[in-house]
Parts: structure tokens; C-alpha cells; sequence
């Protein structure tokens, strides 16, 4: 296998990909901070996993939505709303929400530690599917968003006064921001120090 | 170990591992991939930046009359709810929940919008020859680091979910602003399958370059 950029005594911009001898600061072309590798990724990925893991406590435990029917007030949390698509028959939509809500916030936090501590211990073990789990990782990881517009758009619609109207429960405050926390931390990462550990090791 | 610039001009890294590759050229329409990581490094497309231009001033019209029409319609018991995207935004903006409300509206309406201007601010200048505007790289690059924080299609699913939650509730219609903004979403993801990212920047280098020599030209 080839030279790395860092090797060659380069620095390569990320963005345009552009090389430039080691010390530049800035890419001359697109104008990007240069970094050989990311500063203090890891514990800037820990740091905001960290932060998402706590705000995706109080996003279980309060309600996702408040419908007012009448007198009644009815709160459902993220996995009640799924437990209603599921009684109501809706299988299909239920198993969306419940892997965009459920699978994909669990799942993420998961991989997210595991690539942090396989990278920290400079784990030679499958660099590929490391760096794969990254990729998708980052791909998938903001969709999880899409319950907060969903409660976005219920609020909107349904407002019929005295009848029924549905608000916005604390639930998906705290969940937005799990979400977005999350994203941070996987951007934190870079994914040149997963390849790392296949040259610094003997 | 010592470089000149066209030697360096010569080679690119892999941004996702790191690892330094020469520059052959890459026949249009195919892929030249990282040999260790296989990420994607050159996908030349030949005159696609006219084509994602287009499309990113297409988007940017359709996002305008997707935001000022109605998106929405709920009827139930002889009462009409109508909803727009902005209402859909403004569903948080009441008490402490209104930076919620301000985030919904930029990963909704602000950042595609923005990521769609920004585009258009660097390619416009280039598709018709001339010299790039001030803070086209600049424009083109932001347009590429805010693409996870754009969530149009994200938007999209959501709103089918929610109307599968109230289908028995009440009926619905599609306003005009549900169309362009659907509309809007597949022209957002053909621009951004289209886009030659190796390409524009070259173009951009070359144009600024011809710049700098008419310049001296007219100097001297």
C-alpha cells in the first residue's frame, strides 16, 4: 500500500482535497482549516455523545405529544405512539417510527462508543467494516429527526379548538436535541485515525 | 521531503483515510475510488455544472412557493385546519420551546434554501464563462458541509407518518406548497447525485487563475 498524505509530509484538505505541505493552515483553494487529523476528536465525539445519551433520558420518559380531546387530556410517549400505530393496526408506519425513534438513537450510541474505544485502542480488527459502520453511521443518524417533524406537523394540523388539539410535549425538545448532539458526535470523528492503527503498529 | 506545486497538483488524498493516489485521468460517468477505503474520489461528469445549476435555481422556486402556499388542508366536524410549512415550523415557537421552533425552521426551509443559493452563487458565474464571484469556494463548500443538516426529505417522510396518525381522524388534502416541496426534494437529491465536486473545483481554481492573468494583463 501507497504513502499516506501525513507520511509524505502533507496535509490534505478534506473538503476539495487538495494537498498542501505539512503546517498550512488554511486549504488555498476552498479555503478550509486544514488539520492532518482532527484535533482532539475523541474526546470531542465523547463530549457529545455523552450530552446525547442525557437528553435522550428525559426523551423516553416525557410525553412525545398532548392531544386535548373534550375534557380529556391524552400524553403519549415516543414508544407509546409506536404501541398505538401497532393497536391501531398501522404495522407498517409503526415499524418506521419505531426504527427511526427506537433502533436508530440506540443503535448509534452503540457504535458510536465502539468505534471511539476500537479507535483509542488502536484495534487493528476489520478496518473495512469499521470505516463502513462510520459511513453509516453518518448517513442515518439524522433521520432519526424525523419524529420531531412529525410532531411538528400533528401540532400544526390538528388545532380545532375546543374539540381536539394536539401540542408538543417536553419529550421533543429533549429528543431534537439528542439527535442533533449525536450527529456532533459522530462528526466529531475522523475517519483517518481508524486507518491509522494499520501503519503506527508494528 | 520536498514538493512543488505541480507536483502535489498532480496527486489528491483520500479524505476518509488519508492515503495519497496519483491523478489519472477518469473517463466520464465513472468513479474513481479510494484503493484502501474505496471512497469515492472523481466522478467527472461532463456538463453536468449546467445542469446542477438549473436544478438548483429550479429547487430555489420550488422551496419560495412551498413555503408561501398551503400545504395542508384538514377538515373534521365541518371545520377546516390549514396548515403551511410555516405553521408546521411554528408549532414549538410557544415558551421555552422556540429555539426548537427556530432549528425545525432552518433544517426545513433555512439550510436547503441556503445550501441551494450557495450553489447557484458559485456555478451561475462559471456556466456562463465568466470569472468566479467573491466567495464561491467559500459558497460551494458551505453548501457541502451543511448537507446533513439539511433535512427536506426528512420532512417529507414525516409528514406521511403524521398523516397516517390522523387518516381516521379527518380528511386531507395536498395544497400546492405539499407538491413543490415533494417536488423540490427529488430535484435537491438529482443535484446532489449530479454534482461533479472534483469538477467544480477545478473550474473554480481555472477561473480564478484566467482572472488573475487578465488582471496582470491589463497591468502591464
Amino acid at each position: 500500500m501507497g504513502l499516506t498524505a501525513r507520511e509524505a509530509g502533507l496535509v490534505a484538505c478534506t473538503s476539495c482535497l487538495r494537498l498542501h505541505p505539512m503546517g498550512t493552515r488554511r486549504c488555498d483553494r476552498c479555503g478550509a482549516r486544514l488539520h492532518s487529523r482532527k484535533p482532539r476528536s475523541l474526546s470531542r465525539a465523547w463530549a457529545w455523545w455523552w450530552a446525547g445519551l442525557i437528553a435522550y433520558i428525559p426523551a423516553n420518559l416525557y410525553p412525545m405529544l398532548v392531544t386535548r380531546q373534550l375534557f380529556r387530556e391524552h400524553e403519549a410517549t415516543i414508544v407509546g405512539g409506536v404501541i398505538e400505530l401497532v393497536q391501531h393496526g398501522d404495522w407498517f408506519v409503526g415499524a418506521i417510527v419505531f426504527f427511526a425513534s427506537v433502533m436508530i438513537p440506540v443503535a448509534k450510541f452503540v457504535a458510536i462508543a465502539y468505534l471511539a474505544l476500537s479507535i483509542r485502542w488502536r484495534s487493528m480488527q476489520s478496518l473495512h467494516a469499521r470505516h463502513r459502520l462510520y459511513e453509516v453511521v453518518e448517513f442515518i443518524g439524522r433521520w432519526s429527526m424525523v419524529d420531531v417533524f412529525v410532531v411538528a406537523i400533528l401540532v400544526a394540523l390538528v388545532q380545532f379548538d375546543t374539540l381536539v388539539a394536539i401540542n408538543p410535549g417536553i419529550a421533543a425538545f429533549c429528543f431534537a436535541l439528542s439527535v442533533a448532539f449525536t450527529m456532533l458526535s459522530a462528526q466529531s470523528f475522523d475517519p483517518r485515525t481508524v486507518w491509522d492503527a494499520e501503519r503506527t503498529r508494528p | 521531503m520536498q514538493w512543488t506545486r505541480d507536483e502535489l497538483d498532480r496527486m489528491i488524498a483520500c479524505p476518509q483515510c488519508d492515503l495519497l493516489h496519483r491523478v489519472a485521468p477518469v473517463p466520464d460517468g465513472a468513479r474513481a475510488r479510494c484503493a484502501r477505503c474505496h471512497t469515492t474520489l472523481i466522478a467527472p461528469r461532463a456538463g453536468s455544472m449546467a445542469r446542477v445549476l438549473a436544478l438548483a435555481v429550479t429547487g430555489a422556486v420550488l422551496m419560495t412557493v412551498a413555503v408561501f402556499f398551503p400545504f395542508l388542508d384538514l377538515s373534521a366536524a365541518g371545520r377546516h385546519v390549514e396548515a403551511s410549512v410555516f405553521t408546521a415550523v411554528l408549532a414549538f415557537a410557544e415558551g421555552w420551546m422556540t429555539p426548537l421552533a427556530v432549528a425545525v425552521g432552518a433544517f426545513v426551509v433555512g439550510l436547503p434554501l441556503a445550501r441551494l443559493l450557495a450553489v447557484i452563487w458559485a456555478l451561475a458565474p462559471l456556466v456562463m464563462g465568466r470569472p468566479p464571484w467573491p466567495g464561491a469556494a467559500e459558497a460551494f463548500r458551505l453548501a457541502e458541509t451543511l448537507r446533513p443538516w439539511a433535512m427536506a426529505e426528512i420532512f417529507i417522510i414525516g409528514v406521511a407518518i403524521a398523516l397516517v396518525k390522523v387518516a381516521g381522524l379527518a380528511t386531507l388534502s395536498f395544497g400546492p406548497a405539499f407538491w413543490a416541496f415533494a417536488g423540490m426534494v427529488i430535484v435537491m437529491a438529482l443535484k446532489d447525485g449530479m454534482t461533479d465536486r472534483q469538477g467544480v473545483w477545478r473550474a473554480i481554481e481555472e477561473g480564478r487563475r484566467r482572472q488573475r492573468q487578465r488582471l496582470r494583463e491589463r497591468a502591464t
